[in-house]
C-alpha cells in the first residue's frame, strides 16, 4: 500500500486513541473533584491532568494572566477538551483523526469512514457548551463510546491486510504511551511518602486511576483485596490479560510487526522485541527497586523511538 | 430578478396553467400522476433525509476562498429529469460523434496539422495558450487524447438540443451522476419498480477497462492510479470515490517519483511501477520541471517519461486546445472534415468578437446576449445580458472593447426547465446536462448524465460554484414496440 496511506491510517488511529485517553483522564479527575477533601486545592487536583499530556507550560502561557495565576477546573477542562489551539485537546485529536481519515477514505471501508465522519459531525453538538458547568461526564462517555465504536467498525469490516495492521499499530503505540504517562504522573503525585498510604483519599485516588483505564473491576476480580499501589502498577505494566497494560500493548505491537513482514522492518522488530521482553519477563520487585518513575520514563522514551522507527521504515519511504 | 416566462420549454408539463393531464409530456405521465399524490412535506422530508446522508458519507466540496474546513453540499433535488430512449439515442450518438472528431483533431493538431492545411482551422490556433508544443510529434496509445469527455448540452424545445461546450481536460461531476442515482433508489424505490430506468452503476468498470486498454507498457495487468491534488481540492470527494469504485490507488504527487524512464509510487513494500495515471490535476501543475515550477502537486520528470512512452496520462496533455471556446466554433466543420458525417448535435450560434461585424453586433445587442471569456470556466467572467443591470452592462462593454478577442457572444438560450423542489413548492428551474463519453478501447457512454439545475428562480447559471444543484437523470429503456433495440441503452457502444 501507499506509504502516505499507511501514514494517515496510523495517525488516524493514534488520534482517536489519544482522544479517548484524554477523556478518561478528564473524567477521572472530575470524579475526584467530587470527593470531599480529595486534594488540597482545585489546582492540585487539576494540574496532574495537564502533566499527563505534557501541557503545563502551554497552558500557563495561554490561560494565565495578571489576575489569574491558578489552574482552575474550568480552564483545564476547556484546554484539554475543546481548545483548538491545544494540539492534544480532544477537539484537535478528533479533528486530526477525521482529517487523516478523509485523506485516505478510499483505503478504509465506507463504514469506517462514515463512522469517523459522523463522529466529527456529532462532535459539533458540544461546541459552545461549558463542560465545566455541566455535561462533562456525558461528553467523556461519548468520546469513549465513539472510540469503542471506531475500533469495532475497524475490526468488524476491514480486510485483514496492511491497512488494518497500521490502524492497529497506531492504536497500541498510542495506548502504551498514554497508560505509561498516566501511571507515572499518578504514582509520582500519590506517593510522596510511602507511610501515608492507606487513607480514604488514597483509596479514591487509586480506584480513580484504575477506573481511568477501565481496570477497577479487573483489579477486584484478580486481587479481591484492598487497593495497593504496587498492585495497581503491576496490573497496568506487567499483566498481559489487562487490555490497556503496557504488556498487552506490546503483545499486539510485536505480533503486528511480524505480520508487516517487510525485510526492512528488522530494526522495528528488534526494538519492539526488546521492550516486549522487559514486560514479559520483568518482575515488579525489580522495577520498584530500579524506581517505577525511571522505568516508566525510559519506557515512554523507548516507545517514542519505536514510533520514529516505524515512520522511517514504513511511512516515509523515499 | 426576472420571472420564468411561459415560453421556456418545460420538460414535464407543456402548459403549467392547464390542470388536465393533457399538457403532460408522455414520458412524464406516470411520474406526474405519482407526484400529484405525494404531499409536499413528504418530499421535503425526503430532501432532508438525502442531505443528512450526503453529509454523513461526506459528499461535500470545498469552496475556494472560504475558511478552511468549510465543506458544502451541492443542493440535491429529489425530482428527477426524465429522458426517453429516443432522446437519449440522439444525444449519445451525437456526443460520441463529437468526441471522436475531437480526438482526431487533437491527434492531427499535434502531428500533420491537415486541418490547418485544408484551411478549415486558422493557423492562429497554434498560438493558443492551451496548445502545448511539448506534445508535438508525441504518439499516444490508440490516438486517444480525451479519454473522459464531458459534453455540456442544453435544450430549448421538444427537438432542439445544443452543445454548450466540450470539457476535455479534467471534467468533473460523474460522482454526482452515480451518487444521485444511489440516493434516488434509496428514497423512492417504488418509482424504480414502475419505470424502466437504465442503470448507470457500471460507469467505474467501463472507465477502468478503457484506462487499462491505453497502457503502453507491455504488461498483462497494468497498474492504474487516480492522481488528485489532495483532500483540499474542491473535487476531492470525486477523486476518492472513483478510485474506490475502481479499486485502485488514489495518489498525490508526493506519492509518485520518476526513475529510469518510469513512474513509481512509494508503498510500504517499496517502489511500485505505475502504467496509467488518471490525473485530475491540470496540465500546468503536472510537472514542475516543464510547466509551473512552483507546483507542489505534480511529479518532477513526469512529462519526460510520458513523452517517451513510459506512462499513459488520461486525459492526455494538451487537450485544452480542443475545448477552448475559440475552437468550439469549428467543431461542426471538424466532424465533416474527419468523419465525413453531418454533425448530429448543433453548436450554439456564436459571435467571435475578434471579427469586426460580430463585435459591432454584440455591442449593439449586449442586453440580449450571453458573453463569455474565451478561456474562462465555471461561470466566472461571464455576462448574462438579459439578467444584468445597466451598470453591469456598461462595465462589461468596456472590458470587451479593451480586448475583443478574449470574448465570444451567444444568444441567450431559452434553457428548458424541469420541475424542482424549492422553498415555495414545486417550480420550474433551468437545467443542463453533462453526459460523460469514455474513450480508450471503445467510445462509450453509460445511459445517464450529470444534470445541473439553477436553484434560483429565473437563473440560467447552473454551475455549482454559483449555487447550482443536481438532479438524477433517468434515461428510460427502449419502448416495448421496438423490442429489437430493447437493450441498446444498457451499454451504448460504438467502436471508435
Amino acid at each position: 500500500m501507499l506509504s502516505r496511506t499507511a501514514d494517515h491510517l496510523y495517525w488516524m488511529a493514534r488520534y482517536i486513541e489519544r482522544a479517548e485517553n484524554m477523556a478518561r483522564v478528564l473524567d477521572v479527575t472530575y470524579n475526584m473533584s467530587l470527593v470531599p477533601n480529595a486534594a488540597e486545592s482545585e489546582a492540585a487536583l487539576w494540574l496532574p491532568a495537564l502533566e499527563i499530556s505534557g501541557n503545563v507550560e502551554a497552558y500557563e502561557r495561554d490561560y494565565f494572566n495578571e489576575t489569574q495565576q491558578e489552574y482552575t477546573a474550568a480552564g483545564v477542562i476547556h484546554y484539554l477538551a475543546m481548545d483548538m489551539n491545544n494540539p492534544s485537546s480532544i477537539y484537535s485529536s478528533l479533528r486530526s483523526a477525521r482529517e487523516n481519515a478523509r485523506a485516505v477514505r478510499v483505503a478504509m471501508t465506507s463504514e469506517t469512514w462514515e463512522n469517523i465522519n459522523s463522529l466529527w459531525l456529532e462532535f459539533g453538538q458540544f461546541f459552545g457548551q461549558d463542560l465545566s458547568q455541566s455535561g462533562l461526564s456525558e461528553f467523556c462517555d461519548w468520546v469513549k463510546a465513539r472510540s469503542h465504536l471506531f475500533r469495532g467498525v475497524c475490526f468488524g469490516t476491514m480486510l485483514r491486510d496492511d491497512a488494518f495492521s497500521f490502524v492497529r499499530l497506531g492504536t497500541f503505540i498510542e495506548r502504551a504511551d498514554n497508560t505509561a504517562r498516566l501511571l507515572d504522573v499518578k504514582y509520582h503525585l500519590l506517593l510522596p511518602e510511602q507511610e501515608e498510604v492507606g487513607g480514604a483519599v488514597d483509596y479514591y485516588e487509586w480506584s480513580a486511576v484504575l477506573r481511568s483505564v477501565s481496570a477497577f473491576q479487573a483489579y477486584q476480580k484478580i486481587f479481591s483485596d484492598t487497593i495497593e499501589p504496587w498492585r495497581v502498577a503491576e496490573l497496568l505494566v506487567l499483566r498481559r490479560d489487562m487490555p490497556r497494560s503496557l504488556h498487552a500493548c506490546f503483545d499486539e505491537i510485536t505480533s503486528i510487526l511480524e505480520q508487516l513482514s517487510s525485510s526492512r522492518a528488522t530494526e522495528c522488530r528488534r526494538m519492539a522485541g526488546e521492550l516486549h521482553a522487559k514486560l514479559r519477563f520483568g518482575k515488579m520487585r525489580d522495577i520498584f527497586q530500579h524506581g517505577l518513575h525511571e522505568f516508566l520514563s525510559e519506557f515512554v522514551t523507548a516507545n517514542n523511538k519505536l514510533g520514529v522507527e516505524v515512520h522511517k521504515t514504513f511511512l516515509s519511504i523515499s | 430578478m426576472k420571472k420564468s416566462q411561459p415560453q421556456f420549454f418545460n420538460e414535464m408539463q407543456l402548459d403549467l396553467a392547464a390542470s388536465s393531464p393533457d399538457g403532460v409530456r408522455e414520458i412524464y405521465k406516470a411520474y406526474h400522476q405519482w407526484l400529484k399524490n405525494v404531499p409536499h412535506h413528504q418530499l421535503n422530508s425526503k430532501r432532508m433525509e438525502a442531505e443528512l446522508l450526503f453529509r454523513r458519507v461526506g459528499i461535500t466540496f470545498n469552496v475556494y476562498g472560504e475558511n478552511d474546513g468549510a465543506e458544502r453540499l451541492i443542493p440535491f433535488d429529489v425530482l428527477p429529469r426524465i429522458l426517453s430512449a429516443k432522446e437519449w439515442r440522439h444525444l449519445s450518438t451525437g456526443s460520441i460523434q463529437r468526441v471522436r472528431a475531437l480526438n482526431m483533431f487533437l491527434h492531427d493538431i499535434y502531428h500533420d496539422q491537415d486541418i490547418i492545411k485544408a484551411g478549415i482551422m486558422p493557423a492562429t490556433i497554434l498560438a493558443n495558450s492551451q496548445y502545448r508544443p511539448e506534445m508535438f510529434g508525441v504518439d499516444v496509445p490508440n490516438q486517444i487524447y480525451a479519454h473522459i469527455a464531458g459534453v455540456d448540452l442544453v435544450r430549448t424545445s421538444e427537438s432542439q438540443f445544443y452543445v454548450l461546450e466540450d470539457n476535455l481536460r479534467t471534467p468533473s461531476g460523474v460522482s454526482y451522476m452515480l451518487e444521485d442515482r444511489k440516493m434516488m433508489m434509496r428514497l423512492f424505490p417504488e418509482l424504480f419498480r414502475q419505470y424502466p430506468i437504465a442503470p448507470v452503476e457500471h460507469y467505474p468498470q467501463v472507465l477502468l477497462n478503457n484506462l487499462r486498454a491505453v497502457a503502453q507498457t507491455n504488461v498483462q495487468e497494468p497498474t492504474v492510479v487516480v492522481l488528485s491534488p489532495g483532500a483540499y481540492n474542491s473535487a476531492y470527494f470525486e477523486h476518492a470515490f472513483l478510485a474506490q469504485q475502481m479499486g485502485i490507488e488514489l495518489v498525490e504527487g508526493q506519492d509518485l517519483f520518476v526513475r529510469n524512464n518510469a513512474v513509481y509510487m512509494r508503498t510500504t513494500e517499496g517502489p511500485q511501477r505505475v502504467d496509467v495515471i488518471y490525473r485530475r490535476i491540470d496540465d500546468d501543475y503536472l510537472d514542475p520541471l516543464v510547466f509551473n515550477s512552483n507546483s507542489m502537486l505534480g511529479v518532477p520528470g513526469l512529462l519526460s517519461v510520458y513523452r517517451n512512452g513510459g506512462v499513459t496520462l488520461a486525459n492526455a496533455v494538451g487537450t485544452g486546445v480542443a475545448d477552448d471556446k475559440a475552437t468550439y466554433i469549428h467543431v461542426p466543420a471538424m466532424i465533416r472534415f474527419y468523419l465525413g458525417e453531418e454533425p448530429l448535435l448543433e453548436n450554439v450560434p456564436t459571435y467571435e468578437l475578434s471579427k469586426e461585424d460580430d463585435l459591432a453586433y454584440t455591442l449593439a445587442h449586449l442586453d440580449e446576449l450571453v458573453v463569455k471569456e474565451v478561456q474562462g470556466s465555471g461561470g466566472y467572467g461571464m455576462l448574462v445580458g438579459p439578467a444584468a443591470s445597466k451598470q453591469e452592462l456598461d462595465e462589461f462593454r468596456l472590458r470587451i472593447i479593451s480586448s475583443p478577442a478574449s470574448y465570444i457572444a451567444q444568444p441567450t438560450l431559452a434553457l428548458s426547465t424541469c420541475p424542482t423542489l424549492v422553498e415555495e413548492g414545486i417550480a420550474p428551474r433551468h437545467v443542463d446536462l453533462r453526459p460523460f463519453v469514455l474513450s480508450g478501447k471503445t467510445c462509450t457512454l453509460v445511459p445517464g448524465a450529470l444534470c445541473r439545475v439553477a436553484m434560483k428562480e429565473g437563473s440560467l447559471v447552473v454551475n455549482s460554484s454559483q449555487g447550482g444543484g443536481t438532479k438524477d437523470t433517468w434515461v428510460l429503456e427502449e419502448e416495448v414496440e421496438a423490442p429489437s433495440k430493447a437493450k441498446v441503452n444498457q451499454v451504448e457502444e460504438m467502436v471508435c
